[in-house]
Order: structure tokens, then sequence, then C-alpha cells
């Protein structure tokens, strides 16, 4: 059992089940990320969590504590909105200590809290300013600064950074991954953005129509996809059509060329056409050395990325994109000419349909 | 370029014409009470007329307990609209505008038949609880004003995000109303109160048909009777109203100059 437990949780909306049997065990100071497109119940998730829907089922336990159907203002746990929701009639040193006062701390205590907070997210000049006289990176870092002030036992954050421009999301991102490290608190991150997710997180809850597709640390998610989903999802990834001619030594055929799936393809029946996942940088532009995979192509298309060449390869029904690093003296290969590519044996992943409910 | 400007302004010049020249006429003919010069006659009489000071003064006080009975009323149920109950929204938004569909005639029959003396509920039977049907009934009276004004400022603050984000910090619904939801529409309540007091201060039939010595009737009274006075009430009733709605605006810009001062 974890810090944060969700077992079994489940949100229907009249007819429609927004989230399906969710199960997740956070660690005590773990960052974890909802990670999933539009509308697939990251939000309502952590809305369950923060206590503002009640699960339809299942258990929600916060240190050991089950609190399923307890109010939101008794859980103590922290959130930040997109919207940042600063208070607009207080100063950022009164939404700071909002919660503080709330919770009826003695005068001294909540100054000197705030002027801590307001420290961490490097704002300590801006006090007695209001929301509307900060930019939207400040105001977020006074939410921030608000959530963490009471010393919630879980910090939640539904998406926080995505109004704001891209410089900023990514130096702000550093900052509260290393203010979460710092303060070793518990975190649950919601995004749609896979960069974000994998550059932040200790592990990554990849979502789909309101059904957990996988858990994993962000090298398992993005080199280890379990079902198509997550591998069409997380980066970009070449998916093929393959027959199986040997589950055990994990042999397949694709458009005609056999090659063999390192990791087995164990679940799949014989003479079965399975999608299995390639990852581009995982191939190369010529025959390689010692027990690689090889495939004879057609190359279809060439596009000069700049640092890196990107170079699709046809088989037959299937194609993959690879990428290779530009090399001044040696020219990129012209379209229509045959190729052959190779690629490591384990690269080779047999994908997983999505969960059943 | 130029010729388009002249069409706004001369559309804007009609409009300040058709309210301004009545005004201009009913203030000379108000000055008109000594023969042959100007004077305040009029007003010094209708400042002098008892019944003046206590009808106004009956009908600000009434203002005041509506106002009150109002935002009791109003602020809470336009908060549970926008954040618990958005699917009552439109049955919401109904019924406060039933007041204006339906005249105060009606009401005031409706509320004759229900409070009359020998009724279930007898508030007719006694000057005070007439005085709070009265109340009540201004209430109504002032609903579509009062809950559009407090639902604008709701949606201006996003209600349900800062609701929520006060509840993770841990705050119950009284310090959540108090708190963050009032302070962040005291603007827009103010201007639903205004709007109510003006609504009041010159509201007839209501007063009249429960016969509550009001401004209102007063008014009606004096213009039936006298030649110059009605002129200067109904000037000064204007120079009350106006002065409401500067309240707003100078309360409104107050709060935003003292929040960019410091
Ligand atoms: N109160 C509600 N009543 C009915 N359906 C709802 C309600 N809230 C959310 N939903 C539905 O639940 C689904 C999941 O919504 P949710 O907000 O959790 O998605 P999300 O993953 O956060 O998406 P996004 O990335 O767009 O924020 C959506 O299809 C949405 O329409
Ligand atoms: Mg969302």
């Amino acid at each position: 059992m974890g810090f944060l437990d969700l077992e079994g949780v489940r949100k229907v909306y009249g007819a429609n089940t927004v989230v399906r049997n969710f199960n997740l065990s956070i660690q005590r100071g773990e960052f974890i990320s909802f990670l999933g497109p539009s509308g697939c119940g990251k939000t309502t998730t952590l809305r369950m969590i923060a206590g503002f829907e009640i699960p339809s089922a299942g258990t929600i336990r916060i240190d050991g504590r089950d609190v399923t159907e307890l109010k939101p203002n008794q859980r103590n746990v922290g959130m930040v909105f997109q919207s940042y929701a600063l208070f607009p009639n207080l100063t950022v040193a009164e939404n700071v200590a909002f919660g503080l006062k709330v919770a009826r701390r003695p005068k001294d205590e909540i100054a000197r809290r705030v002027a801590e907070m307001l420290a961490i997210v490097k704002l300590p000049e801006l006090g007695d300013r209001y929301p509307y006289q900060l930019s939207g990176g400040q105001q977020q870092r006074v939410a921030l600064a608000r959530a963490l002030a009471v010393k919630p036992t879980v910090l939640l954050l539904d998406e926080p950074l995505s109004a704001l421009d891209a410089k900023i999301r990514i130096s702000l991102r550093e900052e509260i991954r290393s203010l979460q490290r710092e303060l070793d608190i518990t975190t649950v991150y919601v995004t749609h953005d896979q960069e974000e997710a994998l550059s932040m997180s200790d592990r990554i809850v990849v979502m789909s129509d309101g059904r957990v597709e996988q858990i994993g640390t962000p090298f398992e998610v993005y080199n280890y996809p379990a079902t198509r989903f997550v591998a069409s999802f997380v980066g970009t990834l070449n998916i093929l059509d393959a027959r199986i001619v040997d589950p055990a030594s994990g042999r397949v055929v694709i458009d005609g060329q056999e090659v063999i799936a390192g990791r087995g393809v164990n679940g799949a029946g014989v003479g079965e056409v399975r999608p299995m996942a390639l990852r581009p940088e995982a191939i190369t532009l010529d025959g390689g050395n010692g027990d690689r995979n090889r495939m004879q192509g057609t190359i279809e298309e060439v596009a000069f990325l700049g640092a890196v060449v990107r170079i699709r390869v046809r088989f037959g029904e299937n194609a993959v994109l690879l990428d290779t690093f530009n090399n001044p003296g040696v020219a990129p290969p012209p379209r229509g000419s045959r190729a052959e590519v190779s690629f490591g044996r384990d690269d080779l992943l047999l994908l997983q349909d999505s969960a059943a409910d | 370029m130029k010729t388009s400007r002249l069409g706004p302004w001369l559309i804007i010049l009609l409009g300040a014409i058709y309210f301004i020249v009545p005004l201009i006429a009913t203030f000379e003919f108000s000055l008109r009470k000594r023969r042959g010069e100007y004077s305040f006659d009029a007003y010094r009489w209708v400042f002098a007329d008892n019944r003046f000071i206590e009808s106004f003064s009956y009908s600000t006080f009434v203002a005041l307990v509506t106002i009150l009975v109002g935002v009791v009323l109003v602020v809470p149920a336009a908060y549970a609209v926008r954040v618990r109950m958005p699917r009552l929204r439109p049955v919401v938004e109904f019924v406060t505008l039933l007041p204006l569909v339906i005249p105060p005639i009606i009401i005031v029959f409706g509320y004759l038949r229900l409070y009359n003396s020998s009724s279930w509920l007898p508030m007719t039977s006694s000057p005070r609880a007439t005085d709070l049907l009265l109340v009540f009934a201004y209430a109504t009276l002032a609903l579509p004003y009062m809950y559009r004004a407090v639902d604008t400022g709701m949606r201006s603050i996003d209600a349900r995000t800062l609701t929520e984000a006060a509840q993770s910090l841990g705050a119950g619904w009284l310090t959540i109303m108090l708190r963050v939801i009032l302070p962040n529409v005291r603007v827009a309540l103010l201007s639903g109160a205004f709007l109510t007091f003006a609504i009041v201060i010159g509201e007839f039939t209501m007063a009249s048909l429960l016969d509550r010595p009001a401004f209102g009737p007063y008014m009606q009274n004096i213009g039936a009777n006298r030649a110059y006075e009605p002129s200067a009430l109904a000037i000064i009733a204007f120079v009350v109203t106006w002065a409401c709605m500067g309240l707003i605006q100078l309360l409104g810009r107050g709060r935003r100059q003292s929040v960019a001062a410091a």
C-alpha cells in the first residue's frame, strides 16, 4: 500500500462512464503525471482525489486514511489550477496567507510562513501586489506558494502551465520539479503534453478514454509502450503489422520478410496478425553488425530537419520512419532508391490491445 | 471619414435633446412659483412639508431593508446556480424575469387576496406586517435587476474555481461566502442595490394599494393638487436617482484606484 491509493475508482455521469476502474498506488514523495488526450478523464480523476467529485465506486486513501467521501476542505490536499484561481480582492501575501488564516494560525507564524513561501517561489518582493499586477507565470508561482503554505499531504496540479508561453513553461516546469524534490511532497500532475510528462515525472499514468493504458517510468513508457495507444501517443513511433510465425522464439513476418522480436511475442497465436512497435531512433540505414534484424525496402521520403534527417522506408504494406544524424560528408539517399535497414531484435515490441474494463 | 463621423454625433445630439429639453423645461417651470421672477419657492415649500420628509424617510428605510432582503436572497441563489446547479439556470433566470412580465398591480392584488385580514396569514391587518409585505413585494420587483447584477459579477470572477481553491485551502462555505465571494461581487452588488433603491423610491402602485405612507403616493398626491411643486419634486427625485448612479460609479472606481495605489 502506498501513500496515496486509488482502488477500483470509477466515475459515471448519467450514462457516460468517464473513469473506469482506476487503480494506482503512489509512494510518498513521488511525482506522478496523468498523461492523455483531451477528455480522457485526467481532470475528473484529479478532482476525485481533491474531493470535488465523489467516485461512483472505489476507494481513495491518503496515508492509510479512507478519504473517498471526505469534503475537500477536510483533506488537506493542495490544488493548483490551470487558470491560477488567485483571489482577486487579496494581495499576493494575503493569498498565500489564506489557508493559514482559515486554520487560525498565530499572526507572527503566518507572516513568517508567507515570507518563506514567497522566497521559495522566488517572488519575495511582490507580497503587496494584487494578482492582476502579475504576469501569468508569476501568478502561477503565487498559486503554488498558496497551495504549499498549508503543508498539504498531497499536491495536485491540473495543467498548471498550459496557459503560459513556451519559454516560461519550460523554466517553470523545472522549478516545480526541483521544488517538489526539495519539499518531498507527493504530487499528481495532469498534462496532455507528453514532453512535460516525460521530463518531470517519476512515473507516468497514460490514460485514454477513462482507462489506464500504462503506468511506468518515463523510460518504460517511452521505450516499452504496453499498448498501441501508448505507442502512438507518446513520441513518434512506427507501428507495423506482423504475422506471428513462432511465438516462443519471437519469429514474425512483416511484408514477407522474417524478423525476430527478441522479447518474444507471448500471448499471440500462430498466424495472427498483431501490431508491433519500433522507435525511429532504433533503426539504422545500414546492415549493422551482429545479431540484428535486417529488412529491404524503398526510400519513400527524405525530410531534412537540420541536425536530424528523417527518412521513410517502405517495405510493402508497412513503412517505417527512421532518424539519422546529418553528416556533411554524406548526402542523404535519393528517393526511390533501394535500401537496407536494420534494428536491434529487442527493439521490436509486441503491443497489447487496450485493456478491457 | 469626416462625414461618417457626423451621423453618430447627430443621433447623440437628438437623443440628448429628447431627454434634456423636458428636464430643462420641468426645472424652469419649477422655478416659476413666484410671479415674474425665478425662485426656489416651490422647493422651499416641498422641503417644509412634513409629509415629504416623512414619506421620503419611510421609503428610504423600506428601500434599505429591501436591499438587505435582496442581498440575502439573491447572492446565495446566484452563487448556487453558478457553482452547484448550473442546470437550474434557465429556470432561475425565468423566475427572476417574472416580475418584469407580471404587472405590479396583479402582484399586489394577489397579495391582498392571499394575506387579507381574514386569510390564514393576515399580514395586512397590522401596519408593521404590511410594511414587511411591502418589503417583500419590492424585493420581488427588484429581483430581475439584483439577480442580473450579481450574476454578472459572479461570471467575471469564475466563482466556481475560486470556491474550489478556497475549499482546497480548508475553507468552509461561510468563509467562502464572506471572504471570497462577497468581496469580489461588491461592485456588482452595489449597482444592484442602487437600482433597487431607485425602484423603491419611485414606486406607486404597491405602496398605494397597500396604503403605506411612501414617497410614490406622496408625489402622486402633490401632482394632483399643486401646480409648481410637482415639478420641483420630479427634479428632486431625479437628482436623488442620479446621485445613486454617480455613487455606483464612484465606489466602483474607488476600489480599483485603491487597488492600483497599493
Ligand atoms: N460534470 C460533468 N458532467 C458530465 N460529464 C462530464 C462532467 N465533467 C466531465 N465530464 C466528461 O468527462 C470526460 C472527461 O473529462 P475530463 O475533464 O476529466 O477530461 P480531461 O482528461 O481533463 O481533458 P482535458 O485535457 O481536455 O482537460 C469528458 O468527456 C467530459 O465531457
Ligand atoms: Mg482537464
